[in-house]
């Protein structure tokens, strides 16, 4: 029998047309609204404190994305949000908070910038390799003692984490302030050996070949816990350590591999800072790239991919926040409101569900 | 050779005091939160906005009392975004906390940029005063330890007997406890469990800020970025190392406050001062790990509950 | 005063509650009156503590109402409850262990004023029990207290609260038989003080002692309410277990199949640290079904953990074709060829966030079958594997990607069922296996039980569902208080429903 559709069922077939090519807008709808009312109050902080929004939001666009300099900048600082970013997630999709990315990534920076200058320079390849898996080993082992606690005695991770950052910064700066001190007034370490050094890719931007060892991290993160059994049974015993441990899984064994892959992948990102951008372990080099980390990964929904993609967009408010600064009186800190702002308001699920719910009704 | 007596003398034990002041205040508000089942992370953050409200406040109105009222209400707004995100739309609590430290850390240098022209420092402002006993102003040693101080420290004995008070002593300590400890349970009993935990989180709020305003106007008269200095981290130290008692708490935070003033004085002869600055993070660790003593959190934190 | 008495104390209407895929309470009656000791009897999961609850404001029924002394109230959450004078005792208690039995008495109810005197409180809470003739120490710490102890705290705490209504649910579970006879001792003190007590149990006896009235409950609809004095064990067992349309008969076999599985001894306890299994044995013979009969909470729980890798023994064995998998992992279980249908689907059957695909290869995922070279799952192979699962066990799904959540209760129970099969398998633990299902989709079930069975498999059957253990089992063994017990050839509803509750063998 042949019928020809009425008008309702052609409404709701123009219908269905219009969500497919929506789909992909409404499927981060949550975190496109948790932006947009970032910037939204960031305008408000703006108007308050008595600075132009367009000229403002203008300057943080040009700054980020204006030319090609202002492209190699943003994606400068991109790399280390991609690893730490991909540090958190790889945490959060065991169950688990690393928040102590930043002394991971310290210790891991040490570690990396220590093979650089104290060996004799060798082959590029086998030098970087080194210092990379020094950078890896010394993050990895950072967060052994929580990844322990918590799996023997479930000590929850995000004190132990935190703390243990705090120990990781002391350290590296006691490391740079006394024993490995190059002569004169600034505390860093004597330079790395040319042969450790990643190569600049965009000069005159410090941007180098570190961006892609982030993203093959990524791919591989990717592989790993989407594509293997090790990293399906890390994301059932994050979402269901029960029926985890009733399939067969060890959750404790999952806790400490996602812990320590978490930690050298910090550590991966304080490597990629040494041997690319400052070639030597500068005190104070990271300004909270294991802090900023959190946000990333959160607003990336854990997902390498989409880690990528807010590690640029956290990047780029950075650099354009800097053009800001340059060119108009508003501080520099009105990028780390906005990123604030973000976590925010991505951090209650129900309160977005209900912004959801309105957008999908427009 | 050092002298041992001109490092350790009484003047440490007075310094000890006033950096153990803001360490307690804000492990007191942690301990709030935490015995009603709320985690706090972002004690650092509510400090770090009271500590940047107190100075602006006395910058503008002259009156550093008006400052110590304002850093104290900012804080506690500061912890209901807290407890507006976590308890009513059950936010992530560990998540919507760092989100108040980032903010705090981003807005206060915007602020100073816009107030004062400068995001690293404010203008110097009228301090709170310095007090003294009266009855043990003639008392050689006493004296020396106990003032002059800033009215922040005195304050911070007086939470902290407050403190054991109401947890204690009170219905609404009982409420709190058995709030943190057996949420279902204190709901069965007929506990307002939604009531009593904003409540302990505003109060942790107000805490964290008069714990800033300690810094910024009971000690330096000025606020200057980062100048919490992770002590809202280290108040979760004492909090933990306090075992989430007040009395307890106050032991913990001299030692560390102790540490604290010691590493100020060895900085000065040159002895690195990163070891004992890591000292309450590895005690922290240490008596989570049952290594020393053994710490027990409150049973039901973390839960959300509706 | 008369008036009262006429009007029942409580009195519940028409009260429906519908959870995700079970339906508690269906337009159940339910009546006290005032003085009296009310029994309400019913295997478990018949739908007694959710009306209790509904009762005690911790939910709220769909439909149906409550009337108190006549009038019509609204029990929105326990606080409303306690200001109507009804209390429960939780079969979980409801006490915070670091706390003293007087602070755990007062808590939610203290004396006026602000400050709160713990030498005043546990004067005023010694005084209370003396009067109400209950001997507790109120300076103890819970966590120092026997459970016995802990639930006269708990009947203390409802009594100083004023409350004339008394909910106790499942009160002896926790109690010695010289426990019990106290209890019942103060019951009796307290009913004829004019209280009303509510008394949930699913043991035969104790209602009978202790009831003057008992109101039955079968899956979620009143059956009846009968004067104690004027029935029997066989009218109330006859009223709990009912007669059923019997799901699946199947062709006994007789078991001299090859020895499958042979547990020793076993003992273990339970999560509170109180032993559930005493000195379990059994045997289990290839293509046989063995059904383990029982009320819950009797050690099923346990012993199916135990077998799964899941819960380590105290001491006994389980040997699996000559091998002892006392204390094994989890995945060595599987890994012996052990396969299990959890009894909590959604707390370890499946993980409600994967997808389809992902749950039906839960267990399998470490097997050469599915991973390959470097642990990389075959997702090629997989993809076609799994789609064949999803037609051949017509799991209704959009497709293989969906999100196990969005599916129906028994197309999730289909998942887990079907991932039995994706492996060579010797043993089958199959617990509450057709629970919250429907007709259909628990007559599945029940069919792919039989055909594993049929294929050699040896299947052990944990139900609560009498009906389903009788048509299905070849041989029946009746758990009740952490002890096995075999049963006769062919056993009659009725032996098993007093070996069941308690009874022992040769009463019936």
């Amino acid at each position: 029998m042949i019928t020809t559709p009425t008008s309702a069922e052609k409404k709701v077939v123009g219908r269905s047309i219009v969500w497919l090519m929506l789909s992909p807008v409404i499927k981060i709808w949550p975190e496109l609204a948790a932006i947009v009312a970032a910037f939204l109050v960031g305008a408000i902080i703006l108007v308050v404190t008595g600075h132009q929004i367009g000229e403002t939001f203008a300057y943080l666009f040009r700054g980020a994305f204006g030319s090609r300099l202002a492209i190699g900048f943003t994606l400068t600082r991109t790399v280390p949000l991609i690893f730490t970013g991909l540090a958190f997630s790889i945490a959060f999709k065991c169950g688990l908070f690393n928040i102590g990315a930043e002394g991971q990534l310290q210790v891991g920076a040490f570690a990396a910038a220590w093979v650089g200058f104290a060996l004799p320079p060798l082959p590029p390849l086998i030098h970087i390799s080194l210092a990379l898996l020094a950078a890896a080993i010394a993050g990895g082992l950072w967060v052994l003692v929580p990844a322990l606690l918590k799996a023997k005695r479930g000590v929850h991770e995000v004190v132990t984490t935190m703390m243990l950052a705090h120990v990781g910064i002391l350290l590296t700066r006691y490391l740079v302030f006394g024993p490995f001190k190059a002569p004169g007034w600034i505390p860093h370490t004597p330079r790395i050996a040319a042969s450790a050094e990643l190569a600049r890719i965009m000069p005159p931007t410090q941007l180098s070949t570190g961006i892609f060892i982030a993203l093959a991290c990524a791919l591989i993160l990717y592989w790993f816990l989407w594509k293997t059994s090790i990293g399906y049974g890390i994301r059932a015993a994050g979402l269901n350590p029960h029926a985890a441990e009733t399939g067969g899984v060890s959750v404790t064994r999952s806790i400490v591999v996602a812990l320590v892959i978490s930690g050298a992948l910090a550590g991966l990102g304080g490597a990629g800072e040494i041997l690319g951008v400052f070639r030597r372990f500068v005190e104070g080099f990271s300004p909270g790239w294991g802090w900023d980390g959190i946000a990333v990964g959160l607003l990336g929904r854990l997902h390498p991919v989409g880690v990528i993609l807010s590690a640029f967009l956290f990047g780029a408010l950075r650099t354009g926040g800097m053009a800001v600064a340059r060119a108009t009186p508003v501080p520099l800190d009105i990028v780390v409101v906005l990123q604030a702002m973000v976590i925010l308001f991505i951090a209650a699920p129900k309160l977005m569900k209900i912004l959801k719910r309105r957008g999908e009704k427009e | 050779m050092i002298d041992i007596w001109n490092i350790v003398d009484i003047a440490l034990f007075a310094a000890m005091l006033r950096m153990a002041t803001p360490l307690v205040l804000a492990a007191i508000g942690g301990v709030f939160t935490e015995r009603a089942g709320v985690i706090n992370i972002g004690l650092e953050g509510m400090m770090m906005l009271g500590a940047f409200w107190g100075v602006a406040t006395s910058h503008w109105t002259g009156s550093p009392w008006l400052g110590m009222i304002v850093g104290m209400i900012v804080g506690g707004l500061a912890a209901l975004v807290h407890a507006f995100l976590s308890i009513k739309y059950n936010a992530n609590q560990i998540v919507s906390a760092l989100g108040i430290n980032i903010l705090a850390l981003g807005l206060t240098p915007y602020l100073s940029a816009m107030i004062w022209g400068s995001r690293g420092a404010s203008a110097a402002v009228t301090g709170l005063p310095r007090w003294e006993i009266p009855l043990i102003r003639d008392i050689p040693v006493l004296s020396e330890f106990l003032g002059p101080h800033s009215p922040t420290v005195f304050l911070m004995v007086i939470i902290v007997i407050a403190a054991h008070l109401i947890l204690f002593k009170t219905r609404w300590g009982l409420h709190i406890r058995a709030t943190g400890e057996f949420t279902k349970a204190a709901a069965t009993a007929g506990v307002n469990i939604q009531r009593t935990r904003y409540i302990c989180v505003v109060i942790s709020g107000v805490l964290a800020g008069l714990a800033g305003v300690h810094l910024a106007l009971g000690h330096l008269a000025m606020f200057s970025w980062g100048m919490t200095g992770g002590r809202g981290f280290i108040a979760l130290a004492v909090m933990i190392f306090g075992n989430w008692r007040p009395y307890r708490a106050i032991a913990a935070g001299l030692l560390f406050g102790f540490v604290d003033a010691l590493q100020i004085r060895l900085q000065g002869i040159g002895v690195p001062v990163q070891f004992p600055q890591m000292l309450p993070y590895l005690i922290t660790i240490a008596v989570l790990a049952g290594v020393m003593g053994r710490a027990r959190p409150p049973s039901d934190i973390g839960k959300p509950y509706d | 005063m008369t008036e009262d008495k006429r009007a029942p104390t409580v009195e519940m209407v028409e009260i429906t509650k519908r959870f995700p895929g079970v339906l508690a309470n269906d337009r159940v009656n339910f009546s006290v009156t005032q003085g009296e000791i009310h029994g309400l009897l019913g295997e478990n999961g018949a739908g007694k503590s959710v009306l209790m609850s509904i009762l005690y404001g911790l939910y709220r029924p769909d439909s149906g109402q409550i009337y108190l002394h006549g009038a019509p109230v609204q029990i929105n959450n326990p606080a409303k409850a306690i200001g109507l004078k009804i209390g429960m005792v939780h079969q979980h208690f409801m006490l915070i262990p670091n706390m003293t039995v007087a602070e755990n008495v007062v808590l939610g109810f203290e004396p006026p004023g602000l400050v709160l005197r713990s030498r005043d409180i546990s004067s005023r809470v010694a005084q209370f029990a003396a009067a109400a003739k209950i001997k507790i120490d109120p300076n103890a710490m819970i966590e120092a207290l026997p459970l016995g102890t802990r639930q006269r705290v708990e009947i203390l705490k409802i009594l100083y609260r004023q409350a004339d209504v008394l909910i106790l649910d499942e009160p002896t579970s926790v109690l010695t038989p010289q426990g019990i006879d106290d209890l019942f001792t103060s019951l009796r003190a307290l009913r004829d003080q004019g209280k009303t007590i509510i008394f949930i149990a699913h043991k035969l006896k104790e209602i009978l002692s202790i009831c003057d009235r008992a109101t039955v409950l079968r899956r979620g609809k009143t059956i009846g309410t009968v004067e104690i004095s004027r029935t029997d064990e066989n009218e109330l067992t006859e009223m709990m277990i009912g007669s059923k349309m019997v799901p699946t008969r199947r062709a006994k076999k007789a078991s001299n199949g090859k020895l499958i599985l042979q547990g020793e001894e076993i003992t273990a306890i339970n999560d509170r640290g109180v032993v559930a299994l005493t000195g379990a044995s059994f045997q289990l013979h290839a293509g046989e079904i063995l059904g383990i009969a029982g009320i819950e909470g009797n050690g099923q729980t346990e012993l199916v953990e135990v077998l799964t890798g899941l819960r380590r023994p105290t001491s006994g064995k389980i040997m699996l074709n000559g091998v002892d998998l006392a204390g094994i992992s989890p995945k060595a279980a599987l890994d012996h060829g052990v396969r299990h249908i959890p009894e909590d689907r959604h707390q370890r059957g499946i993980v409600l966030d994967f997808s389809v695909m992902e749950n039906l290869i839960l267990g399998d995922h470490e097997q050469p079958l599915f991973k390959g070279f470097l642990s990389q799952l075959k997702y090629r192979f997989i993809r076609r594997f799994v789609d064949q699962r999803i037609d051949e066990f017509q799991i209704q799904t959009p497709n293989r990607e969906t999100v196990t959540r969005s599916l129906s209760g028994g197309n999730q129970q289909r998942v887990v069922v079907a991932r039995i099969f994706n492996r060579e398998l010797t043993l089958v633990i199959a617990a509450q296996p057709t629970r919250g299902l429907d007709v259909k989709a628990a007559e599945y079930v029940r069919r792919k039980l039989i055909e594993l069975s049929d294929q050699g498999v040896a299947v052990l059957l944990v139900s609560a569902d009498l009906d389903e253990v009788m048509a299905l089992s070849d041989r029946i063994i009746v758990i009740f208080n952490g002890k096995l017990t075999a049963t006769s050839d062919r056993p009659t509803r009725r032996e098993l429903g007093l070996l069941m509750l308690g009874e022992t063998k040769d009463r019936s």
